[in-house]
């Protein structure tokens, strides 16, 4: 921006940059040193097992012998997926909702209280969330349908984990609608349902998305919230009532005792955590860069 | 939304979303209700000065979290120690000499926008392959904290940019003027004028790496004795809630009254932070969390 104003004062200056530069390189090499790590203690399975044996073993069974060993993480994906999909199927149209109380539909006066009360809930840590799913909502859940601990423990405590993520960052994309948009509609004489349809909605469009696709990013990382309340029995469900162990939830209760093969294949769960992760972040930072594009 | 062109029709589907609007409100309300209620109902009766002071006996159950504070506190040192230097130096370098989208600037960006992305029990297997094993720490404070402090680098530099960024040209340009050093400019100009907005960051960094769990269960593990140094292992407040609710039958009172006091400090931060940033800043931070 500014051209420094003499050569010794550009040679003065040399060792700061380069010294900024270094640990910048730091910081930026951490993502990849993760990458490496992760990589590396995933690899003895990835060698032995090959690629594929992860989504065709039928069984969980990693600290068994040689012959009836299995290594089948697909019901784990399967928990993740579904708990995850459940989670923002529910806090997408919430979001919108609340996003609507706090651009339009809700009075003034509320407006900043909603927004605060949602900052609060973001703020509670996701061990509480957890803890309170398990002492609180499974219970009421095995009242209704034992045995409690279930994907729809799960899914409602992702939610909670989710919905401010969502429900702010929806907001934002409804306020980024031009205000001259906004006025043109009043002039045109639009009801307020036809300028959310005609006005509001086409231009938030891509940025409603993000935030929906953000906060499913962070519902397929999140393990505590999860992992109190899911039940973590290793199967596909049936229903919403059967519990169900995710990557994640998989990951925190194993590694502790693991060792050799079936540690390694932790790390590849970790590494298809990862995975899914950075599709669902790309998918968010296409959406965001091309606004009403969606 | 379905299209609709008569005014019965727009009324109706008006009134749908009204009420969506007020339901989620509502909803807002009364889950932010009902989980702090149930958490006072249950954790205040075993909440006191004694509890915060005393050791724990019996797993837990009884008795207090002396220890665990202190491991929390000492993680939290680590990590700051570990992540406020890389992380300002990094800040420092993107909002004062990368402002372009060309040069390593972007790469650095990226890297770190990738680094926000990864889920938090993926950490929590990089520190225990990389602090625990590779580098010998084991189980440690040490581990922990540092493992934390990557976790929280990008929270940290996104924030300080923005501090950085927040301060006005004019005060640059005129130590151009003076004919001052870029350091000098930077140590005696910039930084004390961004000196708020950086404590903001550094506060929103402490709030995410109290409220973290999964990546401190294999980094910094679970032991609850008061930790002799940072090669010991500690267990933080998150990790003792999670220990109590799971492990340890009868632990859920106890687990309560930890929840309350972590729950507390996490908020008078965010609060602290909210507040912080609306006088210094305007309204830069209040939407991240």
């Amino acid at each position: 921006m500014l051209k420094p104003s003499s050569s010794f004062h550009r040679h003065a200056d040399r060792p700061l940059l380069w010294t900024l530069r270094l640990l910048s390189a730091l910081a930026a090499l951490i993502v990849a040193l993760i990458l490496l790590f992760v990589l590396r203690e995933a690899w003895p399975a990835l060698g032995q097992l090959g690629p594929t044996r992860f989504l065709r073993d039928p069984g969980w069974h990693p600290a068994s012998g040689d012959g009836e060993a299995g290594y089948g993480l697909l019901p784990m994906l399967a928990g993740t997926l579904l708990s995850s999909g459940g989670a923002v199927l529910l806090a997408a149209p919430l979001g919108l909702g609340s996003a609507l109380f706090a651009t339009s539909y809700g009075p003034p006066r509320l407006r900043g209280p909603h927004r605060q009360l949602l900052q609060l809930l973001g703020g509670i840590p996701s061990v509480v969330v957890g803890f309170w799913g398990l002492v609180v909502l499974t219970p009421l859940i095995r009242q209704w349908h034992p045995p409690g601990q279930s994907l729809l423990a799960g899914i409602l405590c992702l939610t909670v984990m989710i919905l401010p993520t969502t429900a702010l960052l929806s907001e934002q994309a409804l306020r980024e609608v031009p205000a001259a948009s906004l006025q043109a509609a009043a002039a045109l004489g639009l009801s307020r349902r036809a300028t959310l349809e005609g006005v509001v909605l086409p231009v938030a469009r891509g940025g409603l998305l993000s935030a929906v696709v953000l906060a499913s990013g962070r519902a397929l990382g999140e393990t505590m919230a999860v992992l109190m309340v899911a039940g973590n029995v290793i199967q596909v469900p049936a229903s919403l009532f059967d519990p169900v162990r995710t990557l994640t939830a998989n990951i925190a209760l194993e590694l502790g005792y693991a060792l050799d093969l079936h540690r390694a294949v932790l790390f590849v769960g970790g590494l298809v955590l990862m995975g899914v992760v950075a599709v669902v972040m790309a998918l968010a930072a296409g959406l965001r860069s091309s606004p009403g594009h969606g | 939304m379905a299209r609709c062109g008569s005014a019965r029709c727009d009324r109706v589907i008006d009134t749908a979303l009204a009420l969506l609007a007020w339901l989620v409100a509502l909803l807002v309300v009364g889950m932010v209700g009902w989980i702090v209620a149930d958490l006072l109902r249950q954790g205040l009766p075993r909440l006191s000065w004694a509890f915060l002071v005393e050791l724990p006996g019996d797993a837990g159950r009884s008795g207090g979290i002396r220890p665990i504070l202190i491991s929390t506190l000492l993680i939290l040192g680590v990590c700051l120690a570990g992540s406020v230097p890389i992380g300002l130096a990094t800040a420092v370098f993107l909002a004062e000499f990368q402002r372009g989208h060309r040069g390593f600037g972007p790469l650095v960006r990226y890297s770190l926008d990738t680094l926000a992305g990864v889920p938090s029990i993926v950490f929590g297997l990089f520190g225990n392959a990389f602090f625990s094993i590779t580098l010998g720490l084991g189980f440690s404070i040490l581990s922990g904290g540092l493992t934390l402090a990557c976790m929280v680098l990008p929270l940290l530099i996104r924030s300080m940019e923005t501090a950085l960024r927040a301060v006005p040209a004019e005060h640059r340009l005129a130590t151009a003027a003076l004919g001052l050093p870029q350091h000098v400019s930077l140590l005696h100009i910039v930084l004390p004028a961004a000196a708020p907005g950086l404590a903001v960051g550094l506060v929103l960094g402490i709030g995410r790496a109290l409220a973290e769990t999964a990546a401190l269960l294999f980094t910094s593990g679970y032991v609850d004795r008061l930790p002799d140094s940072l090669l010991d292992s500690g267990r933080a407040l998150s990790v003792h809630i999670f220990d109590l609710a799971m492990n340890v039958p009868g632990g859920a009172s106890q687990a309560s009254a930890t929840a309350l006091v972590l729950v507390a400090l996490v908020l008078l931060i965010n609060a602290f932070t909210g507040w912080a940033a609306r006088r210094w800043l305007g309204s830069l931070h209040s939407t991240t969390f």
